[in-house]
């Protein structure tokens, strides 16, 4: 019995304590076993803290799959991006290079691009993928629209991003602060925000990192 | 003679750590398991619910076990890849005896010869020292079966007064401040409680790398409106997006929280009936802590008076809350006085008791509560009952079918035990589930005392870097290889489940105790035929205490996903929270909520006295020690487990760049630590999520990495803790790497 269709994956970047939970249960998946698709990044350790970690996004029309040249990257019909099929995957990089959320890892050994599936193997038995079972503080959640609403009251679920002049439909949510107007993630804007000489240390304020530019 | 045979390094070449990753049939995608066993994890003090996957006598993965109220599935890392630590290169699978000429300094011997080796040295250092000469090192890790055992075993069978076991540098100042105040040494509060506080206010404690399920417990309260306050002298993950964070410096948390009550009266925020019913001893208190102004206590604490007039006004107006700490608060020569002041204004705001209103030491080891209850501590008889008390000894010796005259007096704190080997009153030792080498403060010294015993054995499943001083190994059991019960930190008894069998000649650990005792020619109290056996016989000897089990059954645990003491017969449910109108008490008998005679709690004066070593013009500044995410205590087992290594794989200096800037040390150098005792030359990290006045070193590594090295053999008056969290330190920029720097844990 695979998990009901209306079930979601959205990432939710405060909550993230950067332990590599995500990223060490990844690797334990069976489809993948012993390589882990989870990108985790400390933002910059120097300033905070701030981890991110992101799994696939899942996108409707899946830049990874248009790039490539062997037809290799295939999306269910149930919006699932999948890892190049091997027989097709000529090992270019060109969907390692293209992904605007750079997700896919080229495995040089078996000369094939592997990704995220959203743990199909377990969906489709009716488990939660195992980065969102096991992550400590559910920055990584698996569950319905209506269930993250009514369990984070302070935050929104988006899912169109745009990277200049290109725009992203997802199927996986990203988590922001409700009150926030989006523009677009700027992955700059978000490594040093407001943070500038202002040193919480000396100054004692609260630190606190914006991942989403305000404006 | 117990100086280590051979070079570390040669010992680590045979020993390890080596690192242990996922390979043969535990990569192989097509192998199916053979069984899931549903149990614990073996680390933290969480003890989270795992699935294990099992395939012929090896675990060969995971699985989340969703259905345990208290993780639902989430682990963190250490959890996650802890089924590398079976079948791994490393694991003792048979006795060992020391010889220097032997690869790596110890030769293989067969059990039965090393147990009645081990039985004769015993023997030998007792006809000839007397009992007291031998002495007994524990562990907070081990199920509470075992830990029952060991105690029993210390007093009845080698009539020694000294055993004390590591939780002593753990829990133990929280222990002794709730026994202060509340009459009882428990986390007061089901987790479930924090989610519908208006205020969670957390000191001294790293939830989010050293306990990190509870993150999601203090994220989902925030997302209902609590405001997370945090103390700490580090920005850490979890303080990263707290609502106030309070950059304390490191030793003075009971000024910070005297200032706070001072701000309480002051505003008249105080729950005067609680007080009044519930209470004694507020008068003297409210005196003492006339003089914490918020000027004086932003100047001994080091943090923005604005700052700590928010705390005060967020916690002094809330209507629930929540106050957590860990060994931020309690690692100091006046941790209990630090608890003390934690717990005085919980009591003040009346917020304890009830829904929604919490207090909570966040224990650190797996059985850091239950290990803390059935006597493996020095004082301290099973059900938590006190060892001077002659009431607690009649009753417990009568479970135990002797006389009460004829148990050992208290003995002493696991670091006396050391100074009594250099004093000579000390000859022999065995140890299980402690690596004082890496775990104590000072360990040069500790290193020393190792060299000075007579005899010392050590059951471990990895050769333990203590155990390199050892005469005889013998190989006991991991936690898969066994079953039994642990309190994790709730207080909820749970049940440990066994997936493999131990390798060899390895054994159970309470098999091996038992064994030792039949050697040395006094099995009585020694034959039980399995750990509910042991179970069972506790249960007795709790029944009464303050820590009762008598009512829990292994059956009981695994119907109700564990069950929380106190719990007096098997048709009580357990008490998830203490303190509630009602619930049992076998002390006040219904004239309170508190475990005293009058049913009232204490509030305590709470003085405030600077660390030990304060910082001075030759060491001018303060290091402080903790955990990473990916490891564990002493590292004995996260240190093999080869993705947990390379997640962390060595000790960093975390420096403010300010700091950094004034010597010259820019991210990545070589930098010297050193301090009154030792040094140790690690890489630095340069950071501003720390005190500019402050460093710190993580403690999980042994010789020349371990931070342990550096620290200060101070220790708080009453509870017997060391002064992890405070000592003072020069910094400077090495000149080249250290000697074997790449090699010189793992080969």
């Amino acid at each position: 019995m695979p998990v009901p269709h209306d079930y979601l994956f959205f990432i939710d970047p405060n909550r993230c304590i950067g332990c590599e939970s995500c990223v060490q249960a990844c690797s334990e998946c069976d489809t993948h076993k012993g390589h882990s698709m989870i990108h985790l990044e400390f933002m910059n350790r120097r300033e905070s803290p701030q981890s991110v970690p992101v799994v696939c996004m899942h996108c409707d029309s899946p830049t990874c799959a248009e790039v490539c040249p062997a037809d290799a990257i295939k999306r269910t019909e149930d919006g699932v991006v999948q890892t190049a099929r091997k027989p097709r995957c000529i090992a270019c990089n060109n969907c390692v290079l293209a992904c605007p959320f750079g997700v896919p890892k080229m495995n040089t050994r078996e000369e094939l691009m592997m990704k995220c599936d959203m743990c199909y193997d377990r969906t489709s038995e009716g488990k939660r993928p195992m980065c969102a079972t096991v992550c400590p503080s559910q920055a990584l959640f698996f569950g319905t629209q209506a269930e993250i609403d009514r369990l984070r009251p302070r935050s929104r679920a988006i899912n169109d991003f745009q990277f200049g002049q290109q725009k992203i439909h997802t199927k996986v949510r990203m988590m922001v602060p409700h009150d926030a107007a989006i523009a677009h993630i700027d992955v700059v804007d978000a490594m040093c925000a407001d943070m500038g000489e202002d040193d919480p240390m000396l100054s004692a304020a609260v630190c606190s990192l914006p991942i989403v530019s305000k404006t | 003679m117990a100086k280590p045979p051979t070079r570390s390094l040669d010992i680590n070449q045979q020993f390890g750590p080596h690192l242990a990753y996922a390979e043969g049939i535990r990569l192989d995608r097509g192998v199916e398991a053979d069984r899931q066993v549903k149990t614990h994890c073996c680390f933290c003090g969480q003890q989270c619910g795992i699935q294990l996957r099992v395939k012929d006598n090896e675990v060969i993965g995971f699985e989340p076990w969703e259905e345990f109220p208290f993780n639902r599935g989430m682990l963190c890392p250490k959890g996650v890849k802890r089924y590398l630590q079976g079948a791994h290169p490393d694991r003792l699978t048979t006795a060992l005896q020391r010889d220097s000429t032997a690869s790596g300094g110890f030769r293989s011997m067969p059990y039965d010869a090393a147990i009645r080796h081990a039985a004769e040295a015993i023997g030998r250092i007792q006809s000839d020292h007397g009992h007291e000469a031998f002495a007994v090192l524990s562990g907070a890790s081990l199920t509470t079966e075992k830990t029952y055992l060991m105690g029993k075993f210390a007093r009845v069978c080698l009539r020694t007064p000294f055993i004390d076991y590591n939780g002593r540098l753990c829990m133990v100042s929280a222990g002794a401040a709730n026994k202060k105040s509340f009459g009882i040494d428990r986390a007061a509060n089901p987790w479930s409680d924090i989610l519908g506080a208006e205020v969670v206010w957390i000191s001294g404690a790293n939830v989010a790398e050293c306990a990190p399920i509870p993150t999601n417990y203090v994220w989902q309260a925030r997302e209902q409106g609590a405001k997370i306050i945090v103390v700490d002298p580090r920005i850490t993950p979890l303080a990263r997006t707290c609502d106030l964070f309070l950059p304390v410096k490191p030793g003075r948390d009971v000024a910070l929280f005297n200032g706070i009550l001072h701000l309480m009266i002051e505003h008249d925020w105080l729950d005067h009936s609680f007080i009044e019913q519930h209470t004694v001893g507020f008068e003297p208190l409210a005196e003492s802590v006339q003089s914490w102004t918020p000027a004086r206590t932003a100047e001994a604490t080091g943090i923005a008076e604005r700052l700590i007039r928010q705390a005060a006004e967020w916690w002094g107006t809330a209507s629930t809350s929540f106050l957590m700490h860990a060994r931020g608060i309690e690692h100091h020569s006046h941790g209990v006085q630090n608890v003390l002041g934690a717990i005085n204004i919980v009591l003040a705001s009346g917020r304890i008791g009830r829904e929604s209103c919490g207090y909570a030491t966040i224990t650190g080891q797996a059985n850091g509560q239950g290990g803390r209850e059935h006597g493996q501590k020095c004082d301290q008889l099973p059900g938590a009952r006190d060892l001077a008390n002659p009431e607690h000894r009649a009753h417990v010796a009568k479970v135990w079918g002797v006389s009460p005259e004829d148990l050992p007096q208290p003995g002493i704190d696991a670091y006396e035990i050391f100074r009594k080997i250099d004093r000579g009153e000390i000859r022999g030792l065995l140890s299980i589930c402690f690596n004082p080498l890496v775990s104590l403060p000072d360990n040069n010294f500790v290193a020393r005392m190792l060299d000075k015993l007579d005899f010392y054995v050590a059951i471990d499943f990895f050769l333990n870097d203590t155990a390199h001083h050892a005469d005889i190994v013998l190989p006991g059991s991991l936690h898969e290889e066994d079953e039994g019960t642990v309190t994790q930190i709730e207080g909820r008894v749970i049940k440990i489940n066994q997936a493999v069998d131990p390798p060899g000649d390895a054994r159970q650990d309470w098999r091996i105790i038992q064994d030792l005792a039949a050697a040395l020619g006094r099995p009585h109290g020694f034959t039980f035929q399995n750990p509910r056996a042991i179970f069972d016989e506790l249960r007795q000897a709790s029944k009464g205490g303050i820590a009762d089990y008598s009512g829990i059954t292994w059956e009981k645990i695994e119907k109700q996903h564990g069950v929380c003491w106190p719990c007096p017969s098997e048709n009580h449910p357990g008490t998830p929270r203490l303190f509630e109108p009602g619930s049992h008490n076998p002390i006040a008998n219904g004239s309170g909520p508190f475990y005293f005679p009058d049913g009232k709690a204490r509030f305590n004066v709470a003085e405030y006295t600077p660390p030990t070593e304060e910082v001075d013009g030759d060491y001018p500044v303060i290091l402080t020690t903790g955990r990473v995410v990916s490891h564990f205590l002493s590292g004995t087992q996260t240190r093999r487990i080869g993705p947990l290594v390379d997640q962390y794989p060595e000790p960093r200096i975390e420096i403010h760049p300010q700091l950094a800037a004034r010597i010259s040390i820019a991210d990545g150098d070589w930098t010297t630590v050193t301090s009154r005792r030792g040094e140790v030359t690690l890489r630095a990290q340069v950071v501003k999520t720390i005190r500019p006045d402050t460093v710190f070193i993580p403690y999980h590594w042994a010789g020349a990495k371990s931070a342990n090295r550096l620290t200060i053999a101070a220790q708080d008056p009453i509870s017997k803790i060391p002064e992890y969290k405070v000592c003072a330190v020069r910094l400077s920029k090495a000149s080249a790497a250290p000697q074997d720097a790449e090699r010189f844990e793992i080969e």
